[in-house]
């Protein structure tokens, strides 16, 4: 057993073992608390940067699947859990957890309080932190906790968009598609004719793209950083605007491109960061939350029919209402603390939400805005 | 939307007497519904027969009917109390049931009367399985395939196609009684006739068997805007063909993917929204292949449940109370979560520890019936526990089982016999005892994929097992003097208690905790939250765990530590948690704060509600002596009341006082004298109160000298043991030897008592509640209908007495009064009085809370365990105006309900050994209706006319005669054995003989099966004639004939069906009855 320790840029430090990879990580500690769906949550881009703790305490017990993946990698800084199962236990799954953290190289602590560890980030605020599993002093690894850059200010998109833009369902079929499928609920409708959907990667899930083709759409990704223009110049139905990791206020190249996606009309729909860049581009401003939303049972109330779902949650920033202008609408509620969830503009086809209808993980309360962004890229012409 | 306003008044109905498969949870569900209506400003008419209940307290509804569960008499309430809607859905499948009789019968409609929380369709849909195998075919979810039949042909055609293993199961029976797994066709001849037999609709479904694989069960809400939820998902150890009330379960499910996960979560919306039920909480059962992951459906409760109680208390969210206020049209956004306050209820809970549950058995008490564990659930109560990991949870979770050394998964007693085949046998057939080994297979060096192999138990769990045997082993190496604190840290972190760690390493458990105490090792407590830990919770709810950051953050209020009854028994139930509550509730109002400490999911005291602070812990001297130190480390006085939970918290008593702990009332010596054969009966010598001779031994020799003195016949029994566990009547010798090696086995540390016993005396029990001053106030006395020999928890009894003379009653008074004030007692004590040959003898004396506390609360409206909390806590009976003995208006009978129907083969003859598991109660103004009500609310309806059929020991003859001649008068044809019948026939009265089974046929077998027989009179006959009884018996159970096996209770019978004759059964709230005593006493 190889010790680990977990230390935060308030002095607090925890002492458990390492799960995971040998080395040093750094970065901004959270807690997730959904009850499965690690894997996703690993390999979810919007996590670059971040440490994350998962708040159920038995994570690994059904191993590591190779089609229950959100991206080509792993992507948390690093990973904090109770415990970590020694074995895999599912008839889907090819290896366990702890081989899967160690081969991709992320550094891991098991058997600490992270009730404890919860309860300080919730009360206080989520903290800077290190884990290091090369028997550091606590001081320095706390020393080092304080060293790392804040993530507010930090464009942490460039890191994980796709270096070229490419097409899904790409050639030789889309990864994880068929257990998706054959998991997920089939769309409302597919699109009546073949759609278009230009998509710009801000560290975009794989499943946001199986649910865009389970609802007949053909998607071209583009890089974060890509012109407008090229997103117009294939001609699309709509565009998409990712999820992604960190703070939405430095990605000023986005805010400006998809304000002109938006003036030219064409039906935009964004999750998470996304949404949070739509509303950059319509005039709001964004502020950092406590501690985030991160798991898969946050209450949302669609206003427009004042129904519940039960929506799969990863940000830390949120849009603040009261910056939007008259011409934005928003048009879901976080029930936990009222924050903005979804936001349309009243006279453009554009609207966001902020948490994750493609859910993976989570519930599949909201995949019904596949379809209302089928219904807009429909209507279009 | 806003609450409903067209409904004012609410009928709700409980779940009646605690049976297999029905327990406390629907009293915990039913007061938690109640609650949430009134506070919604509406009246609440409850109907519950089940006087041990907290719901049917006078003050829990406006107007309370301890009635039976009836369509005939719930009509009758509905008649009389007009209400505008139902709340069917709490109240278990009895419930159910009687909301679908009343909504076919037309009762519902012609009084205007709306079903809330479900319809009957929605019922239907639900628990009709033909209907629900087509609803779920219409949504495309699979369920296994099946056949439906209603005739033994038609059994036979189908299970040719479905194959063997097949399941059977019939309609509209409670926790699947009837139902059963055939392997062979003999097998499956015998269950689909007895399934068939036990529905109330005559029809059986047979299913494709799904054993093996994996099971679990999602607890879900829905509202009136289609809003669902998910509250917490469950998954069985046992894998699919153990009952999941039989199955160790626990939660959250912890071997899906979120993949799988959401899809039985995406499944379980389109059941709920297909059934219709379309407000309150479901629980949906589905198997998963465990190779495939093919799902199906098994089964969908449009209800309350055991499952919805066990995942309320391990998520924190009252799944009952918000029912009922969806019931009432809010939406779950509208209801804030009382543990958050700031949140809504419409969330999924998240949780950030784990729950397992462990179902306990009463095999030990039904001794030939089958311990194999198949779809019809067996259990009699269960324990959780909470722990931060899977295995802290489990093993906290055994050591509340309370099985002493029996229950010892590590250093289990040396099964020397059991070779390799037997384990395997042990593992393949599930039982009570599998787990166990379980874990000698692990110890014995068999793989995790060796035990997969055989019991399916998932391997995630089998891996679990495996570390936690090699922890043990580790442990058991290294003993207790040489381990090191990591080692001793790593144990207690994987949830090993003291006393493991003490029976692994040969040490006391003493020495462990000091070893612990040296290495600075204590528990921490955390809350439970609902959310884990993301918001801020103001709700005590909290459990222990060994890691860092403690959470208790108790206060300086002067405390009672109230010690709960631990899992359901037989012997120890639902009565001592109505007391454990009573005491929390009285300590609060007094201005303490109450700390509750139980591993009991089922009850009302394990509500976060109920008191200040809740511990769901185990009720070890280790946990709860944990629980003390970090109480009391703040400052402030902490007590505890260890009186009012049976003998759980009572074991406790001297252990606790002796490590300093304050016990409040009667002090743990006054418990241990009476208790002390010796000690004891020098003392009634000491006031003159007569005692049926007795002695102790700790030998055979020692036995036979004690009878051999006092004579036989005499009562045998181990010492320290409540519900007759291991009682015994011994008529000679031989017999005596035999139990004198069981019962020794049966509890080691204690010797046997030996009493004279009083044949054919009467016994009356007697509660009182005395106070510091020497002040006593009798609750009640109680007279048995049952004469001696019979466990008083099995015998119906009444009050106020109907035969016995007041100069008897007198004597007891002054007994009860005499024997308080030398034991000291203050607060509850129970004695049990027997009269033969017009003397008073006292049989036992308890100072404690007893069974009969709740029944004689609610026939005397004084809350006696209240009452007593507050004596106990330093009021006197003066100043809570309590100066007379109590009385009753009208009379009030309880009689007994039993598991018999469960277990065949088991006879159904009663002794000392108590085997019923609840109770109901019935009043009236006379005996008789009082009794014919009591009778019918435990399921057994008299006749008014027919054949009564009559055959009793030589013994009984010279009393039978006068019971015949009314049952003749009363317009019965009577007819009887060969022996009974000369007697009769010698005493003039002409009845016709009937064979008895080994005469010849026809025999009165064959006439019960006939319908020929309306009810049997049936004294034991004696060791010759056990068998010919016992098919008697038991044909008449089966048939529902009432089979009667006492004179004396032959007698109330004939009275109970005189007052059926001449006048129909009247209903009266608790309130009435009440209101009724405090005039006379005006």
């Amino acid at each position: 057993m190889t010790r680990a320790i977990l230390a935060l840029e308030n002095g607090a430090w925890f002492q458990g073992e390492s799960v995971g990879a040998d080395g040093d990580t750094g970065g901004e500690v959270v807690f997730n608390t959904s009850m499965t769906g690690y894997q996703e949550v690993l390999t979810d881009p919007s996590y670059a940067g971040q440490i994350v703790t998962m708040t159920c305490p038995e994570i690994g017990n059904y191993g590591v699947v190779d089609d229950d993946v959100e991206s080509r990698a792993l992507q948390v800084a690093g990973f904090v859990v109770r415990e970590a199962s020694p074995i895999a236990s599912n008839w889907r799954a090819s290896g366990t957890l702890r081989d899967y953290l160690s081969s991709h190289g992320i550094v891991a602590i098991a058997d600490i309080d992270t009730r404890a560890l919860t309860r300080a980030l919730r009360s206080d605020g989520v903290k800077r932190g290190v884990i290091t599993t090369t028997g550091a002093d606590p001081e320095q690894a706390v020393e080092r906790a304080r060293a790392l850059a804040p993530i507010e200010g930090t464009d942490l998109v460039t890191q994980v968009t796709c270096p070229a833009a490419f097409d899904w369902p790409p050639e030789g079929g889309a990864p994880g598609k068929a257990a998706a499928d054959a998991f997920g609920v089939p769309p409302v409708r597919r699109a009546s004719r073949p759609l278009k959907v230009a998509a710009y990667d801000f560290g975009m899930k794989w499943n946001i793209l199986r649910r865009l083709q389970a609802h007949g759409c053909e998607v071209r990704v583009f890089p974060a950083t890509a012109p407008a223009s090229e997103l117009l110049a294939v001609d699309p139905d709509g565009v998409f605007l990712s999820n992604g990791p960190g703070d939405p206020a430095p990605l000023d190249y986005a805010v400006k491109n998809v304000k002109a996606l938006v003036a030219a009309e064409v039906p935009t729909f964004g999750i998470c960061l996304g949404h949070q860049v739509l509303g950059l581009a319509l005039g709001g401003a964004t502020y950092k939350l406590k501690f985030g939303h991160r798991g898969a049972n946050h209450p949302v109330k669609h206003l427009a029919t004042d129904k519940i779902e039960i929506t799969s949650q990863n940000h830390g920033f949120a849009i603040d209402p009261d910056s939007l202008p008259g011409d934005v609408t928003v048009t879901h509620l976080n029930l936990y603390d009222g924050t903005v969830e979804g936001l349309r503009h009243t006279s453009r086809p554009a609207f966001a939400v902020q948490y994750h209808p493609e859910a993976s993980p989570g519930p599949h309360d909201a995949d019904y805005l596949f379809t209302l962004f089928l219904d807009a890229m429909e209507e279009r012409r | 939307m806003p609450k409903r306003t067209d409904v004012k008044r609410v009928l709700v109905i409980g779940s009646g007497p605690i049976v297999i498969g029905q327990a406390c949870e629907f009293d915990y569900s039913g007061t938690q519904a109640c609650k949430a209506l009134r506070a919604e400003g509406l009246e609440v008419v409850l109907v519950n027969s089940n006087p041990a209940t907290i719901m049917t307290d006078p003050e829990v509804a406006d107007r309370t009917y301890v009635e039976p569960l009836t369509p005939e008499v719930v009509t009758q309430i509905i008649e009389r109390e007009r209400p505008d809607a139902l709340l069917p859905t709490v109240g278990g499948q009895t419930a159910l049931n009687l909301a679908v009789a009343l909504g076919e019968s037309g009762v519902l409609e012609a009084h205007g009367v709306e079903l809330i929380g479900a319809s009957v369709e929605a019922i239907k849909v639900a628990e009709d399985r033909l209907q629900f195998r087509e609803a779920m075919h219409s949504i495309d979810v699979a369920v296994p395939a099946s056949a439906y039949v209603k005739t033994l042909d038609e059994a036979l055609g189908a299970v040719e196609t479905l194959g063997f293993p097949v399941i059977i199961r019939p309609s509209f029976t409670l926790g699947g009684v009837g139902g059963g797994i055939a392997y062979n066709v003999e097998e499956f001849r015998e269950m689909a006739e007895r399934g068939l037999g036990f529905s109330p609709v005559n029809e059986v479904l047979l299913e494709e068997s799904v054993i093996g694989w994996k099971e679990f069960e999602l607890e879900v809400m829905r509202d009136a805007a289609d809003n669902f939820v998910v509250i917490c998902s469950i998954e069985n150890i046992d894998p699919m063909g153990v009952h999941t009330g039989d199955s160790v379960t626990v939660a959250p499910a912890l071997t899906l993917t979120d993949k799988e996960y959401q899809r039985l979560r995406d499944i379980a919306r389109r059941i709920i929204r297909r059934v219709g039920v379309e407000t309150g909480g479901s629980n949906i059962q589905f198997a998963v292949h465990p190779e495939d992951g093919r799902v199906v459906a098994i089964e969908m409760n449009p209800r309350v449940s055991r499952s919805s109680a066990l995942a309320s208390k391990a998520t924190g969210f009252p799944i009952a109370k918000i029912a009922a206020k969806l019931a009432l049209g809010y939406h779950l956004d509208e209801i804030p979560n009382d543990i958050t306050r700031l949140t809504p209820a419409s969330f999924e809970p998240t949780i950030d520890y784990v729950v397992v549950k462990i179902p306990r058995w009463a095999f030990e008490k039904f001794p030939q019936a089958d311990a194999t564990l198949t779809t019809q659930m067996k259990s009699v109560g269960e324990v959780m526990a909470i722990g931060r990991t899977f295995k802290e949870s489990f093993l906290k979770g055994f050591r509340s089982l309370e099985l002493g050394r029996s229950g010892r998964l590590f250093a289990q007693p040396e099964g020397d016999s059991e070779d390799d085949a037997t384990l395997q046998r042990h593992l393949a057939v599930p039982t009570d005892r599998r787990l166990w080994a379980v874990f000698r297979a692990l110890q014995r060096g068999w793989s995790v994929e060796q035990v997969h192999e055989v019991t399916k138990i998932d391997r995630w769990f089998l891996r679990q097992f495996e570390d936690l045997v090699e922890l043990g082993r580790e442990a058991g190496l290294v003993g207790l003097r040489d381990m090191s604190v990591e080692l001793l840290t790593t144990l207690k972190r994987a949830g090993f208690g003291d006393a493991d760690i003490g029976a692994i390493t040969g040490a006391d458990a003493a020495a462990v905790l000091e070893q612990r105490r040296e290495a600075g090792l204590r528990s921490v407590y955390k809350r439970i939250d609902t959310c884990a830990a993301e918001f801020e919770s103001f709700t005590p709810y909290q459990y222990s765990t060994y890691e860092r950051e403690c959470e208790a953050d108790p206060n300086d209020r002067p405390k009672v530590v109230i010690l709960g009854s631990g899992p359901n028994r037989i012997g120890q139930g639902l009565e001592f948690d109505y007391c454990c509550c009573h005491a929390a509730f009285a300590l609060r109002e007094q201005g303490f704060e109450t700390v509750m400490v139980n591993c009991n999911p089922e009850t009302v005291s394990t509500d976060y509600d109920s008191v200040d602070r809740l511990y769901f812990e185990p009720l070890t001297f280790e946990d709860v002596l944990a629980i003390i130190e970090r109480e009391r480390s703040v400052g402030g006085e902490v007590s505890c009341l260890v009186q009012f939970g049976g003998q759980t918290p009572l074991k406790l008593a001297l252990p606790l006082q002796d490590a300093g702990v304050n016990i409040l009332g009667t002090s743990p010596d006054s418990i241990d004298l009476a208790e002390d054969r010796d000690r004891f009966s020098r003392l009634l010598w000491d006031l003159g109160v007569a005692q049926a001779p007795s002695g102790i031994a700790t030998s055979r020799e020692e036995a036979r000298a004690v009878a051999a003195t006092i004579g036989f016949p005499i009562v045998v029994r181990p010492s320290y043991v409540l519900g007759g566990r291991a009682m015994a009547i011994v008529y000679d010798l031989s017999a005596l030897d035999r139990y004198i090696t069981e019962a020794v086995d049966a509890s080691p540390e204690r010797p046997v008592l030996i009493d004279k016993f009083l044949e054919d005396a009467f016994e009356l029990d007697v509660d009182a509640v005395a106070d510091s001053t020497g002040a006593v106030v009798i609750g009640g006395i109680m007279e048995h209908i049952e004469e001696a020999g019979i466990h008083s928890g099995d015998s119906s009894c009444v009050v106020p007495p109907y035969l016995v003379p007041e100069r008897h009653l007198a004597v007891i008074r002054d007994h009860t009064r005499r024997i308080a004030r030398a034991l000291n007692v203050i607060g509850l004590m129970n004695i049990q009085f027997a009269i033969k040959d017009d003397t008073v003898y006292v049989l036992e004396v308890n100072p404690r809370a007893s069974r009969t506390v709740p029944y004689l609360s609610k026939a005397t409206g004084v809350p006696l365990a209240k009452v007593a909390a507050r004596v106990m806590a330093g009021a006197t009976l003066k100043e809570l105006e309590l100066v007379d003995d109590l009385g009753v208006s009208g009379v009030f009978v309880k009689t007994p309900v039993f598991p018999f129907v469960r277990f065949p083969g088991v006879d159904t003859l009663l002794g000392p050994e108590m085997k019923s598991t609840g109770e109901v109660m019935g009043g009236a103004e006379t005996f008789g209706a009082a009794f014919a009500k009591a009778q019918l609310a435990a399921g057994q309806r008299l006749p008014d006319k027919g054949t009564a059929f009559i055959s009793v020991n030589d013994h009984d003859k010279a009393n039978v005669g006068q019971i015949a001649s009314d049952l003749a008068a009363l317009g019965f044809s009577v007819v009887a054995s060969r022996g009974t019948a000369a007697y009769l026939r010698a005493h003039g009265l002409d009845v016709e003989v009937v064979f008895k089974v080994n005469e010849g046929r026809p025999h009165i077998a064959d006439q019960v099966l006939n319908g020929q027989i309306d009810i049997i009179i049936n004294t034991p006959l004696g060791r010759e004639s056990f068998f010919d009884d016992l098919t008697v018996r038991r044909v008449a159970m089966m048939h529902s004939v009432p089979c009667i096996t006492t004179l004396t209770g032959a007698v109330a019978a004939v009275s109970a069906i005189k007052a059926l004759r001449s006048q129909a059964l009247d209903v009266r709230p608790l309130q009435d009855y009440h209101a009724e005593i405090a005039t006379d006493g005006a």
